[in-house]
């Protein structure tokens, strides 16, 4: 079967293809087979490939389909490559992609697009595999647009709304940025190195490159610059939080569990390049908390349930990148997966929330919906918990990891991990904000609301609740990726550290449910003070990034646009027109018809010459 | 012998496509389409042609004709000939299908100017007599001029006009070059020449070398374009029917570009070569200002002109900087632009052709009513954008690749075009597409009962380019590999030269 690697994008490419060429003509039924069945099939390929892989006890596995140009040297392949590291995330991205695709059946069955909805989905699904299968960084360049496209027609899947077309040319424009830099990063590499094959390219730059020099700096910063456009990391996280305009779904699939963190794959993918660069590495770290802050506090102010899980994403592989850059790549790849199950999970049961509540996204318009919406609220409860990394969660373990590698970090060590506690410590609490608000109390609103979920909704639901539970259990087989680089020896660290990380992020729940559950204290006398209400709008604003790039960026853009609309260039040419009919202008005049004029202008020019004659 | 051919059923077919009006004016049409689908069957024959008595070129025909000035009639084509021989008589298929229904008023005379352009260009493909050359190079800016300024729309001669002294102007300064060329080959070896092959051989080191080669520059970037010589280009594009602008944009423009890669740089290396960084530099400024202008239109038709001249950019930057790489991204770019810039403009102008208007704040969720027309529009806009996995990604990849190794900054520079090239293709589907729809009866130029989704006939049109450009950009190897032997030689005659001069 490890032959038949292909058919896994391929699947679901023919299920984009033949849901486009019906051109929505097929009934619901037959889409919604092609569309998550191409998934599934996708999924047991994947299945079957990873149990002979591990089985064989294979580290590699190199398929080449063709070869896609070859230009003097340079020659990329569509050439798949399988290792620990690829596998899981093949397995992630078919598991919970089909999971999302069987979910979206139910969610997406008024919708009269549904056929358009799934082509997309199915375009993604097969982007997102190239991306993480390719052996060398162009046709992983093709993944990484494939899935950036797919993001912004789904993004802007409901069309009518200009807000929606907005969100989606944001996202896209703004992962274009990174994109860009990702390219030209391709370039450096392929000039220095010759080869854009990852592996080959690794080794090169190993061999001939010094640890720190410019060459390892300049380049693993441009890649930095891709991975944080496109993992919505500061400072190019803005797109995010609006790339909720998009169908729920879409935020479980794509701006959670597998687009959004394509750039720690990145990384991860090409981390022997980043160890070549301690600073840019470290760097990874600091970007990475100073995201997973900034996001945890926003998250906190936000209103907009999917808006808040939004900022979670983006606090969430902060601690990602933060894991990256102390150079615990298989935690942050461990954390990677497990916040793809609860990250999921949130999202799905947001979407039975909103739907349920016919289109409600305002958490302060929901309340007491425990009973209305059983199974959303086990499925927040259980995500919150994971989410909020509770003791024996699958997201205790896979932070609890990165911030252990952290506090083994040398010099700034422990400032980072100070950093990572005291984000965990607002995860719990605007967590739990979010699930006190919505389920416990009184209803605000939407009183007789029924919950709104078949088989084909609660089941992947109940899948990823026993995934959110146990999913740190399972241990992922990229010990031999990261062989090389990671410190593998045993830190001590002290009852005490240990003791800490366990208990912050239940002080976060508990102070959550003083505010929001026993109101013991009372958020409108917070709010009083100007410091909070200013600190408030700052953090709810984002911390008014959006502003700063509107002002900087668009406005002045669009200033530049709008005056040149006529082409300063063309006026120039303008301007020899005018030149040539103002002379001509001036022959014509001397035309009067006149013979006194004629005789007095061969006079005038007679003596002209004849002065001239003279002088000279 | 087949070259001669191939441009005498052009000039043939366009005389009788006039002359079948008198029976019938629906004639016209067909013979034109006829006369090209077998001009694009003959093409085809040449991919396996070996008839050639030269070596380096796939088919020649060298034949006396003004011996006393050493001015021959020589035609011959290697693999890059061929290439932009069967893209130019696929888009003039194209440009008579999209002409089909708009196209009723002295349709015969129509025909007639549009196959003498397909001929001028068949003609500048393929000669390598420079006096021929440039005799071709007007015949096919006349029968241009009549296609807009006849069936243009409101400021018709305006543009046609414009255009005309365009292109008029720069190329009286490539006749001048070509003058002072074949001078310099009298000077050198005693009489006169204008072959291709004997000019390659005179050595244009000195102090007029820089002139004499920013005339061929001026002229083939006027064509092109490259800022500061584009003005023309969305005026006439504007007014330009639709089949005008696919012949204009699709062939037209890529004979700019043939000249750099077969003339300008090869004649003049070493001028060509100290110049590279300035031609770079206009590159990257080129694909930035008209990205930005591209954004500002609000007339649908300018739009897509502005990012013509854009992407035309990456094809300047790849040419100058003269590496294999950056070659076949050149021609890469030549090719899929072809595609997806004579379908974005078949689509606007089928868009004009409905609705009578081209000012894209009148339009507006036109999704839900031409879901089709929709889906192809996206594809070509996302084609544009430069999505890996179709031929314009192919080709502006391949260019930069090889241009950072030349120029890093011009490179860079540029690179920040595939930015704004998402800005303004994104923003014409929002415009177009999405949103509310926008059909209202104060509206009126407006008619909706015009706006009609593609018919059988178009789809197949956009169905053949969205092939061409999924294959160009999935398997581009099939086009590579026609044009590298023509492009090594190349590379390797002017490293010769430059070597040459740097042990003189």
């Amino acid at each position: 079967m490890l032959e038949q690697i292909w058919l896994l994008p391929t699947f679901p490419l023919l299920g984009f293809l033949s849901l486009v060429l019906t051109a929505g003509k097929l009934p619901k039924r037959a889409v919604a087979v092609i569309g998550a069945g191409s998934i599934g099939l996708s999924f047991l390929t994947a299945a079957v490939i990873a149990f002979q892989f591990l089985g064989a006890g294979e580290e590699v596995f190199v398929k080449t389909v063709w070869t896609w140009m070859s230009v003097g040297q340079f020659t990329p392949g569509f050439t798949f490559y399988l290792d620990g590291l690829s596998l899981v995330m093949m397995l992630i991205i078919t598991g919970v992609g089909f999971l999302i695709h069987l979910y979206s059946t139910g969610f997406m069955i008024d919708d009269p697009s549904y056929s358009r909805f799934f082509s997309y989905m199915n375009l993604f699904v097969a982007s997102m595999l190239m991306l993480v299968l390719a052996d060398n960084l162009v046709l992983l360049y093709l993944g990484w647009e494939g899935v950036g496209l797919c993001s912004y027609l789904l993004i802007g899947f409901w069309y009518e709304n200009p807000a929606n077309g907005y969100a989606a040319r944001k996202a896209f424009v703004v992962t274009r940025v990174g994109d860009t830099s990702m390219a030209i990063g391709l370039f450096l590499l392929f000039a220095q190195l010759g080869s854009l094959n990852i592996q080959d390219m690794l080794h090169g730059a190993q061999s001939q490159w010094a640890t720190g020099s410019t060459l390892p700096v300049l380049t693993s910063l441009l890649l930095l610059g891709g991975a944080v456009g496109k993992s919505a990391q500061l400072p190019l996280q803005t797109w995010l939080p609006d790339a909720m305009a998009g169908p729920t779904p879409i935020s479980a699939l794509i701006h959670a569990a597998t687009m959004v963190t394509a750039g720690v794959y990145l990384i991860a993918r090409t981390h022997l390049l980043f160890e070549l660069a301690p600073t840019v590495q470290l760097l990874v770290a600091w970007v990475g908390l100073a995201t997973l802050l900034m996001a945890g506090f926003t998250a906190m102010t936000q209103n907009d349930i999917k808006r808040i899980l939004a900022y979670s994403t983006i606090s969430q592989i902060g601690y990602m990148f933060l894991g990256l850059g102390v150079g615990a790549w298989s935690a942050a790849i461990f954390h990677l997966m497990t916040h793809a199950f609860f990250k999921a999970l949130l999202f799905l049961g947001a979407g039975t929330v909103i739907l349920s509540l016919h289109h409600e996204h305002n958490i302060f318009k929901m309340g007491g919906k425990r009973k209305q919406l059983p199974v959303a609220f086990y499925s927040f409860l259980i995500g919150s918990l994971a989410l909020a990394a509770f003791p024996f969660s699958s997201g205790y373990f896979s932070k609890d990891e990165i911030l252990l590698a952290a506090l083994a970090l040398e010099g700034p060590g422990i400032w980072l991990w100070i950093g990572g506690v005291i984000g965990a410590f607002f995860t719990g609490l605007y967590s739990f904000r979010l699930v006190f608000v919505v389920f416990f109390g009184e209803s605000r609103g939407h009183h007789d609301a029924k919950e709104q979920t078949g088989f084909s909704m609660a089941a992947p639901l109940m899948v990823l609740m026993v995934l959110s539970v146990f999913g740190g259990w399972i241990s992922i087989p990229v010990d031999a990726v990261f062989s090389h680089g990671e410190a593998h020896e045993e830190h001590h660290v002290s009852g005490l550290m240990h003791g800490i990380m366990i208990v912050v992020p239940l002080l976060g729940i508990g102070l959550s449910y003083l505010f929001y559950m026993s109101n013991t204290l009372s958020v409108e006398k917070l709010m009083a003070s100007p410091l909070a209400q200013g600190l408030h709008k700052f953090w709810f604003s984002g911390w008014g990034m959006d502003k700063l790039y509107d002002a900087v960026f668009v406005k002045p853009f669009l200033w530049l646009a709008h005056i040149n609309r006529k082409d300063l260039i063309d006026s120039c040419y303008g301007f020899v027109v005018e030149l040539t009919r103002a002379a001509h202008q001036l022959v014509v005049r001397s035309q009067t018809g006149y013979l006194r004029w004629y005789a007095m202008t061969v006079v005038a020019g007679l003596v002209v010459l004849i002065t001239l004659g003279v002088l000279l | 012998m087949i070259l001669v051919l191939l441009i005498t059923i052009l000039f043939v077919g366009g005389l009788l496509a006039w002359l079948s009006e008198i029976f019938d004016p629906a004639f016209p049409r067909v013979v034109a389409l006829v006369t090209v689908v077998v001009e694009l069957l003959l093409m085809l024959t040449l991919l396996g042609a070996t008839d050639s008595p030269d070596p380096a070129w796939l088919v020649s025909f060298n034949q006396q004709w003004l011996p006393r000035f050493g001015i021959a009639f020589h035609l011959a084509a290697d693999g890059l000939s061929v290439l932009l021989l069967i893209l130019t008589a696929f888009l003039g298929v194209v440009a008579i299908g999209s002409a089909w229904d708009e196209v009723t008023e002295r349709a015969g005379f129509f025909y007639f100017n549009l196959l003498w352009t397909l001929a001028g260009v068949v003609g500048v493909f393929t000669a390598l007599d420079l006096f021929l050359f440039f005799f071709f190079w007007e015949v096919m800016l006349i029968p241009m001029y009549f296609i807009i300024a006849i069936w243009g729309h409101e400021n018709k001669n305006y543009a046609a006009m414009k255009f005309f002294i365009f292109t008029q102007v720069s190329g009286m300064l490539m006749l001048l070059s070509i003058l002072v060329l074949a001078y310099f080959h009298y000077v050198q070896f005693g009489f006169f020449s204008f072959d291709y092959t004997d000019l390659l051989r005179v050595n244009t080191s000195g102090s007029l070398e820089m002139l004499v080669m920013l005339g061929f520059f001026v002229a083939f970037t006027t064509k092109l374009p490259i800022v500061p010589f584009h003005s023309w280009l969305p005026d006439a594009h504007s007014q330009a029917p639709t089949a005008g602008s696919v012949i204009l944009a699709g062939i037209l423009l890529k004979t700019g570009a043939y000249g750099l890669i077969r003339f300008a740089v090869p004649l003049f290396p070493v001028a060509s070569m100290q110049f590279a960084p300035i031609a770079m530099t206009l590159a990257a400024v080129s694909i930035l200002y008209c990205a930005k202008m591209a954004f500002a239109q609000t007339d649908i038709k300018r739009l897509i002109a502005y990012t013509s001249v854009s992407h035309m950019g990456f094809v300047l930057l790849g040419v100058y900087a003269w590496n294999e790489q950056a070659l076949q991204g050149a021609v890469m770019t030549m090719l899929a632009h072809g595609l997806s810039a004579a379908a974005l403009f078949m689509f606007a102008g089928g868009l004009q052709h409905r609705i009578h208007t081209r000012n894209m704040w009148e339009m507006g969720g036109f999704w839900a009513r031409v879901p089709r027309m929709a889906t192809v529009a996206l594809f070509f806009s996302i084609a544009a954008l430069g999505m890996p996995g179709l031929g314009n990604f192919i080709g502006e990849f391949l260019a930069l690749l090889g241009a950072f190794q030349a120029n890093v900054w011009a490179t860079v520079a540029s690179a920040l075009g595939l930015v704004f090239a998402s800005v303004y293709s994104l923003w014409v589907i929002q415009r177009v597409f999405h949103g509310a729809y926008r059909g209202t009866p104060e509206n009126s130029a407006f008619d909706e009962t015009k706006l009609l989704d593609l018919d059988n006939r178009e789809l197949t049109y956009y169905a053949l380019m969205m092939i061409g450009l999924i294959w160009m950009g999935m398997y581009p190897q099939s086009f590579l590999d026609l044009s590298a032997g023509a492009l090594q030689t190349m590379l390797a005659n002017t490293q010769q030269l430059l070597n040459s001069v740097v042990v003189n």
